[in-house]
C-alpha cells in the first residue's frame, strides 16, 4: 500500500514537471498555431545555465535559478523573433521544420560547449531532509526531519525534490490560470489566439502578445528544468529531448491549445509512466505512455479537454 | 451643429491598390464630414471591403492618401490606425467566440486599461481599480445595446442579430472617431434590420460618431445614409446625396444590368 502511495506521489511529481513543459507547448500552439519543437531544448539550456551558475563558488542556489529563468526567457523571445516571426505567414510545415532546426542547433551548441558526457547536477534541495517519512513501528510520521542513521528503514519517504516539484507546479499553474483569465494581457492572449486580425484591429499588440507567450512558456521550461534536474540529477545536451516529447504528448493528450488540458495531461502522463514502471516493466514504460496516447487519440481525436470541431458541410 | 459638420473627419484622395495585375481600387476620392452617416455601396466584387481594409491598415495602398481628422494615416499598421481612431466591424462576424460577451468588449478596451502586466500578476491596487473601472465601462456599453443580461455568456451562444450588435459595441469600446460597419445588415430579417437602423442612428447621436458603412440592403442605405459613394470595378461610379445617387441611371444600370 505504502509503495503504491510512493509511486503515485512520484508520478504526480514527474507529471507536474511534464505539465509545466506542456504548458509552454500548448500556449505557443494556441497563439502562434505552431509546434515549437525547440521547447524541449530550452529545458536543457535552462539546466546547463543553472548547472554552470551553481558550479561557480559565489553564486547561491536561488540566484542560479533566477539566472536560469532569465536566460531561458530571453532565449525563447529571441528564437521567436529571429526564427519564427519571419515565417508567420508561411505554410505550417516550414515553421515546423524551422523549429526542428532550432532544436538541433541548441543541442549541438550544447555539445560543443559542454561535450556529450552527462554531468552530475547538484539538486537545489541538496542536503535538505525529506519532506515526509513514515515508519511502521508506531512512531508518528515525520515532516522535514532527517532520518537518524540508526533508525529502522522507513516504509515511505517523500523527498524534498518531489515535494518541491508538486508545490511549485501547483502554485505556478494557479498563478498562470489567474493571469490568463483575469488580466488584460492574459485576455489579449486569448483574443489573439482566436483571431489575430480582429485582435489587431481592436488595438491589441499582436507581436507583443506573441513575445509574451514565448517568454512565459520559456520561463516555465526553466523552472521545469530545475525541478527535473534536481529530481533526476543528471544533465547532458540530450536531457531536454525526451521530456520535451513527453510533454508534447501530454499537451496533445489533454487537448492541444487548452491550458487546463496541458495540466491534466501532464499529471496523468507522469502517473501512468511511474505506475507502469513499478507494476509492469520499467523498460516498457515509455512504450506504454505512447500507447495510451494512441488510444486516447483514437477515442477522442482532440484530446481530453480539446474542443470538438464540427466539420461544416 | 451645422458648423461642426463642415470639418472633414476622413479625406480619401486618389486611393488605389493593385494586386498583381488587378487594380482592385482605382483612384477613389471621398470626403466624410464629422457626424455624417456615409454609405459605400456597389455590386459584389466592386472593392468595398478592400477600401475598408486600406482604411484600417490591413492592406497598404499602392498610391493615394488617407487623412483622418487632419492626420495622415496612409500605410500605417492596423494597430496604430486603431489608436488614431478608426474601428470596424466585419462582414462575416469576427467576435472572439470562446470569450464572454463582457470580455469581448473588454478586449476592445484593451488600450484604455491602464495597468502593466506586472501589476496584473502581483494584483496591486491599480489592477483592481482599473479592472473595476473598465468592467463598469464595458457594462455601460452593453446596456446601450441591451446586451447586459448576456454579459457572462459566450459570444458564440448569442443569436445572430445580437452578435452583430456586440461587434459594434466592441468596436465602440476602442473609442474611435470613425466607425466602419461592413454590411451590418447582412443576414438579418426585416425586423432586425429596422432595429439595426435605429441602433446606428442612436450610436451616431449619442456617441457623436462619424459612421461609414458598406451595405447591400437598399432600404437601410436609403433610410439612414446621408451621402453615398458607389463603387463599380474599383472605380467611383457616382457620389453625392443618397436620393440623387440612387436615382442615377448609371447606378441603376450597374446594379440591374442594361
Amino acid at each position: 500500500m505504502m509503495s503504491f502511495v510512493s509511486y503515485l506521489v512520484n508520478g504526480i511529481s514527474l507529471g507536474s514537471i511534464y505539465a509545466l513543459i506542456a504548458l509552454g507547448y500548448t500556449m505557443v500552439y494556441g497563439i502562434a498555431k505552431m509546434l515549437n519543437f525547440a521547447h524541449g531544448d530550452i529545458i536543457m539550456v535552462g539546466g546547463f545555465t543553472v548547472f554552470t551558475a551553481m558550479s561557480t563558488a559565489w553564486c547561491p542556489v536561488w540566484l542560479s535559478v533566477v539566472i536560469g529563468i532569465v536566460v531561458c526567457t530571453v532565449l525563447g523571445v529571441v528564437i521567436e523573433k529571429v526564427a519564427y516571426k519571419p515565417l508567420r505567414n508561411a505554410p505550417p510545415l516550414a515553421v515546423l521544420i524551422t523549429a526542428i532546426g532550432v532544436s538541433y542547433l541548441l543541442q549541438n551548441l550544447a555539445l560543443l560547449i559542454f561535450g556529450s558526457a552527462a554531468r552530475n547536477f547538484t539538486s537545489v534541495a541538496a542536503g535538505a531532509p525529506p519532506f515526509l517519512t513514515v515508519f511502521d513501528d508506531g512512531r508518528a510520521p515525520q515532516f522535514f526531519t532527517a532520518v537518524p542513521a540508526d533508525a529502522a528503514k522507513p516504509i515511505l519517504t517523500i523527498s524534498m525534490e518531489t515535494f518541491l516539484s508538486i508545490t511549485v507546479s501547483v502554485v505556478i499553474m494557479i498563478a498562470l490560470t489567474l493571469f490568463i483569465n483575469k488580466t488584460k494581457a492574459g485576455k489579449a492572449m486569448l483574443a489573439v489566439s482566436e483571431d489575430k486580425g480582429a485582435a489587431q484591429l481592436m488595438g491589441i499588440n499582436v507581436n507583443g502578445t506573441i513575445s509574451l507567450t514565448f517568454a512565459i512558456g520559456s520561463a516555465l521550461a526553466a523552472v521545469a528544468s530545475v525541478l527535473m534536474c534536481s529530481s533526476y540529477p543528471q544533465i547532458s545536451p540530450y536531457t531536454g529531448s525526451m521530456p520535451g516529447i513527453k510533454a508534447f504528448v501530454a499537451a496533445v493528450f489533454g487537448g492541444i491549445g487548452s491550458i487546463p488540458g496541458a495540466m491534466i495531461g501532464g499529471i496523468l502522463l507522469g502517473v501512468i509512466e511511474q505506475l507502469s514502471k513499478a507494476y509492469i516493466s520499467s523498460q516498457l514504460s515509455d512504450a506504454i505512455v505512447f500507447l495510451v496516447l494512441i488510444i486516447v487519440l483514437v477515442v477522442r481525436p482532440t484530446g481530453i479537454l480539446g474542443k470538438k470541431i464540427n466539420e461544416k458541410v | 451643429m451645422e458648423e461642426k459638420n463642415t470639418a472633414p473627419m476622413l479625406e480619401v484622395k486618389n486611393l488605389s491598390i493593385q494586386f498583381g495585375g488587378l487594380r482592385a481600387v482605382d483612384g477613389l476620392n471621398m470626403t466624410i464630414h464629422k457626424g455624417q452617416l456615409y454609405g459605400l455601396i456597389g455590386p459584389n466584387g466592386a472593392g468595398k471591403t478592400t477600401v475598408f481594409n486600406m482604411l484600417t491598415g490591413v492592406y497598404k495602398p499602392t498610391s493615394g492618401s488617407i487623412i483622418l481628422d487632419g492626420k495622415n494615416i496612409t500605410g500605417k499598421p492596423a494597430i496604430s490606425i486603431n489608436r488614431d481612431g478608426i474601428a470596424r466591424t466585419f462582414q462575416n462576424i469576427r467576435l472572439f467566440k470562446n470569450m464572454s460577451v463582457l470580455d469581448n468588449v473588454k478586449a476592445g478596451l484593451h488600450n484604455h486599461t491602464n495597468y502593466t502586466a506586472i501589476e496584473g500578476v502581483l494584483r496591486l491596487p491599480r489592477y483592481f481599480m482599473e479592472e473595476k473601472r473598465v468592467t463598469a465601462k464595458a457594462m455601460e456599453l452593453l446596456k446601450v445595446f441591451e446586451l447586459e443580461g448576456e454579459a457572462e455568456q459566450l459570444a458564440a451562444n448569442l443569436p445572430y442579430g445580437k452578435q452583430r450588435k456586440l461587434e459594434i459595441a466592441r468596436a465602440l469600446a476602442t473609442d474611435p472617431k470613425l466607425l466602419l460597419l461592413d454590411e451590418p445588415a447582412a443576414g438579418m430579417n426585416p425586423n432586425e434590420t429596422a432595429e439595426l437602423m435605429q441602433t446606428i442612428h442612436f450610436v451616431r447621436d449619442s456617441f457623436d460618431m462619424t459612421i461609414l458603412l458598406i451595405e447591400h440592403d437598399m432600404k437601410l442605405v436609403s433610410g439612414i445614409c446621408e451621402e453615398l459613394t458607389v463603387l463599380n470595378f474599383g472605380q467611383e461610379l457616382a457620389q453625392g446625396e443618397t436620393s440623387a445617387v440612387l436615382n442615377d441611371p448609371k447606378v441603376i444600370t450597374a446594379y440591374l444590368g442594361e
